[in-house]
């Protein structure tokens, strides 16, 4: 077999070979340039199977050439091509660009050690999305997480352990729920391969154990997802985690738990089972409007800027839930598209937060004040994220917003709800990201805000890059939009 | 240049000068000196498609094919190609002034001034080509953004307050209302294309249409018909070259410009004529007409006074299209430009007066006619043009829109005009009468004219008031277009 029909295999096996290799380096930066250099690789196979997947639609490699329901399978479609577009993209876009920000945050004597972590998280990550089997899944989750936990808690903030030991409990709890489920699942149907379990799952008599597993997985993954109101180790982790590192995971973590969501419900379980299908809208669908309003409403109030992000995230898994509640094509491509443009967003604008904190001496909205003038272009790139944050045309998140909405308004009563909530939350979007930018822009610096410069090049341009991207994807939207929407029609396909 | 090319290059123009200035900022003259060019060039450009257009061409421009069909597209229409030129071609004239206003008042971070206006300006040419609603809805956002360094220019906590009105105003109808309203049209009508003649014919009838339109307008916040009205007057903290082409020319007309585009090319005036739900839109203009009146009125700052003149002014260009016959049509694209000139005009001489003698308030203008008589011959063409007084540009407006009323019989538009004619009246003449035969009071220092750019500024668009209510053929030609 050509190299070139190994790519799936190869997605997951890059990173997690080149971590062992790191521990072996030790020597700080050339740890760095073998870490970047295999999230870079990881990111270009991403983008060939991206290629493969509009060309041909479905990749399906059998590991060990082991066919289906008794090996392992991994699948790519559309949504799969989506979600490892968002992990590599932003392993390697973080990593390329955070070389100095890490370096002053974490002991130089752990930092080959942190970036193993690392490349075992991504390596989970991909893991998840390339997986067509259920147990597998699990494992993927399990060695993602684990090592989220550590790249987590590496830097000098000691608040990061209680942090990190709050996002394990419930990542813990998240990730047992759905092992349970998975295990019941397999109780009844003797497999755990995604399209086998959907085949396997109509011939069972009693489905009571199914409803239950279905109820375990749902919750577990929504754990991992941080719905709310299963979110709160969210804020915490991610405002005491290095920031590079928060950037990494706001852009990617919640959205692979959502990803299996999707693919759980919609392959296995909706089909199939009597109810589901109202019972997924009708829990989902509040659960996503209260989150919106109240992760929105918190994140007004909030004065230190990576909490206000992170609360910001917190509303934005509504939004992506939310879309996905409707159950309908405009609605899942609306969510799907939404998960790819809050992570060039979020992803944008948590690389700004780890630019200015590299200079200044906090991050509460008091001590930025003034930095738009003296580390102007960081500030006018977050100016330009938030203002796809917030979904002002031409940047991606308005892309998102308009097919949210056209989606919502789709619906009838429940649709004209979700219009009001998304209008409201976009209002209060408004508010707190105009409080960040009124702070850099018209506060009167104070403290070391007074000398600070711009950070190193290579931060800035990453940024840059970041938030041009949010341009690029709010006025050429054509690849998220074409690969959402495929996923939409594949998971929509699996529905009677 | 084929108009295509040049619709590109006044689109990219204004977005290039911004960059220009940017390089230039540390050397103030070379800086003011690329203002003036990139207006220039850009003046000469957008004129330059003006025979196209009379001659019945559409040029059009496509930059961005989004999802399904919606696109970034420019296509250059009558009405758009009149806002473009007016605008482009006061952005000269404010230049000049904003040199003599800056520099007369040592007003701090003049670069960043400079890069905003024409960042704006550049919005605007998007906003006047826009071929869609979603293009429109992209332009009129940059353009709020834009302008709001400019409003919160002087960065203390009573403008950044302010500033804040305005920003939440303008951007909380437009993402609250506006847009809903855009998905909702593209829902129904499946296009967001300006069409003549209306795309939602067929597609929505009854209290939804109604109920659109109230989305429309309420959500067209700029156009400041009340009770969205309040970012106009919180907007006066700003420089006043900024309230004189900005809020009074280009970010205001932008908003009665995109209720007018709206009217006749998404709902289509006939449909809207026969659809009795949409009635409702006269009443709430003739209602901001007097009701900014009788606010302006009342008024002891001379510039918050012109602000809820502009209020009332804006409806008219409402009203006379909600009226919705052609000739009220032609009144409103006409009243566009004859209350831009005479409002400018009289923003120009507020700003002088400030700069010449840092005098703000309506009682401490008695008799300063006798030491600015240039700034203050120019105030009363521009108060005589508020008030429809022949020979200047607001009695060619008027007249339009009189006709129009009467052309069906719509006595409440006309009953509006008149009493708001003699509440204008009530409000400027007192103003020019003191500033020209009363006493000064004692305590003012003496003072001359304002630098002299400023008051050339001002005493161009004075003629171009009076220039406009001889030389109008023009732009009768080229809005007739409208409703053929």
């Amino acid at each position: 077999m050509s190299l070139a029909a190994q790519l799936p295999a190869l997605q997951i096996v890059v990173p997690l070979l080149t971590a062992p290799v790191l521990v072996l380096l030790r020597g700080a930066n050339l740890a760095w340039a073998a870490a970047t250099a295999a999230s870079v690789m990881a990111f270009v196979i991403a983008v060939a199977l991206t290629l493969e997947v509009q060309s041909v639609g479905v990749i399906v490699y059998e590991m060990g050439a082991w066919p289906a329901p008794f090996g392992i399978e991994l699948r790519i479609d559309g949504l799969n091509a989506l979600v490892l577009l968002v992990i590599t993209g932003a392993s390697a876009l973080t990593l390329l660009c955070g070389r100095a920000s890490l370096a002053g945050e974490i002991d130089p004597d752990r930092l080959a050690l942190f970036y193993a972590a690392w490349l075992i998280a991504l390596a989970g990550l991909a893991g998840i999305a390339v997986t067509g089997d259920a147990f597998n899944v699990f494992v993927f989750m399990e060695i993602s997480s684990l090592a989220t936990y550590i790249i987590i808690a590496a830097g000098p903030n000691r608040q990061a352990l209680t942090a990190t030991f709050k996002y394990l409990i419930m990542g813990t709890v998240g990730a047992t729920f759905y092992l349970i489920g998975v295990g019941l699942v397999y109780m009844m149907t003797g497999t755990l391969n995604f399209a086998d379990m959907e085949a396997r799952i109509g011939e069972v008599t009693d489905q009571r154990p199914i409803l239950v597993a279905a109820g375990f997985i749902t919750v577990g993954l929504a754990l991992k997802a941080a719905v709310f109101p299963l979110h709160v180790w969210l804020p915490n982790a991610y405002t005491h985690a290095p920031h590079i590192v928060t950037a990494f995971i706001a852009a990617c973590s919640t959205k692979v738990a959502i990803y299996v969501l999707l693919r759980f419900d919609f392959v296995v379980f909706q089909g199939n089972l009597t109810g589901h299908a109202f019972q997924f809208a009708s829990f989902l669908a509040p659960l996503a409007l209260l989150g919106i309003l109240i992760g929105s409403a918190v994140a007004m109030f909030e004065g230190h800027l990576k909490r206000l992000l992170a609360y910001s995230s917190v509303a934005q898994v509504g939004y992506i839930l939310l879309g996905a509640s409707f159950a309908s094509k405009a609605g899942i491509t609306a969510g799907v598209v939404h998960m790819f443009n809050h992570a060039l967003a979020k992803g944008a604008l948590f690389l700004a937060v780890a630019a200015l904190a590299m200079r200044l001496s906090g991050l509460r909205l008091a001590d930025i004040a003034g930095a738009g003038r003296t580390m102007p272009w960081t500030a006018a790139a977050l100016a330009l994220a938030g203002a796809s944050l917030v979904g002002i045309p031409g940047t991606a998140g308005f892309i998102s917003k308009w097919l949210l909405l056209s989606a919502a308004l789709e619906q009838g009563p429940l649709g004209i709800v979700a219009v009001v909530v998304i209008v409201l939350s976009s209002l209060a979007a408004v508010i707190y990201m105009w409080r960040v930018i009124e702070r850099l822009y018209f506060g009167t610096p104070a403290g070391n805000a007074l000398s600070a410069s711009e950070p190193p090049w290579m931060l800035v341009a990453g940024v840059w890059v970041a938030a041009l991207a949010n341009v690029y994807f709010g006025l050429m939207p054509g690849l998220p939009v074409g690969l959402s929407e495929a996923a939409a029609e594949e998971l929509l396909r699996h529905l009677p | 240049m084929s108009s295509v090319e040049a619709i590109q290059l006044a689109l990219i123009l204004p977005f290039a000068g911004a960059l220009l200035i940017a390089l230039t900022g540390r050397w103030p003259n070379l800086r003011e000196t690329v203002t003036l060019v990139i207006a220039a060039a850009l003046t000469g450009v957008v004129w330059s498609i003006v025979p196209d257009i009379m001659a019945g061409g559409r040029p059009h421009l496509t930059v961005a094919q989004l999802f399904g069909d919606l696109s970034i597209a420019f296509t250059v229409e009558p009405l758009g190609m009149l806002f473009a030129a007016l605008a482009a071609t006061l952005w000269i004239v404010n230049s000049i002034y904003s040199i003599g206003y800056m520099r007369g008042n040592k007003e701090s971070k003049q670069t960043r001034f400079y890069i905003c206006f024409a960042i704006a300006i550049g919005a605007v040419m998007g906003v006047a080509f826009a071929d869609n609603l979603l293009t429109l809805f992209l332009c009129y956002e940059i353009l709020t953004i834009s302008t709001y360094p400019l409003v919160a220019h002087k960065g203390d906590k009573p403008t950044i307050a302010s500033a804040r009105i305005y920003l939440g105003i303008l951007l909380g109808t437009s993402i609250g209302l506006l847009l809903p309203a855009i998905i909702w049209t593209y829902l129904v009508a499946g296009t967001l294309t300006f069409t003549p003649g209306g795309i939602l014919a067929g597609n929505i009838a009854g209290p939804a249409m109604g109920f659109m339109l109230l989305l429309f307008v309420l959500g067209i916040g700029k156009a400041a018909i009340m009770p969205v009205h309040r970012w106009l007057p919180a907007a006066m903290v700003a420089p006043t070259p900024v309230s004189a082409l900005l809020h009074a020319v280009a970010v205001v007309k932008a908003g009665v410009f995109t209720v007018t585009k709206v009217i006749i090319y998404v709902f289509g005036v006939e449909t809207l004529f026969a659809e009795p739900a949409g009635g409702w839109l006269l009443y709430a203009a003739a209602f901001t007409i007097i009701a900014a009146s009788v606010v302006a009125l009342r008024q002891q700052n001379l510039k918050r006074m012109l602000a809820y003149s502009t209020i009332g002014q804006l409806s008219y260009v409402i009203m006379a299209a909600a009226v919705l016959t052609p000739l009220s049509e032609i009144g409103a694209a006409v009243h566009i430009v004859a209350h831009a000139f005479g409002k400018i005009t009289l923003f120009f001489a507020a700003g002088a007066i400030y700069t010449a003698s840092k005098k703000t308030e309506l009682h401490q203008l008695r008799g300063i006619g006798a030491r600015m008589p240039w700034t203050m011959a120019a105030f009363t063409i521009g108060a005589l043009s508020m008030i429809g007084v022949p020979p200047t540009g607001g009695f060619v407006s008027k007249w339009f829109i009189l006709a129009g009323a009467f052309q069906s019989d719509n006595y409440v538009a006309i009953f509006t005009i008149i009493l708001s004619t003699v509440l204008n009246a009530a409000y400027f003449l007192p103003i020019v009468f003191a500033a020209w035969f009363a006493k000064e009071t004692g305590d003012s220092k003496p003072h001359g004219e304002a630098p002299f750019a400023s008051v050339l500024a001002l005493s161009l668009t004075a003629l171009a008031t009076l220039g406009f209510f001889f030389f109008n053929q023009g732009v009768l030609d080229l809005e007739s277009q409208l409703v053929e």
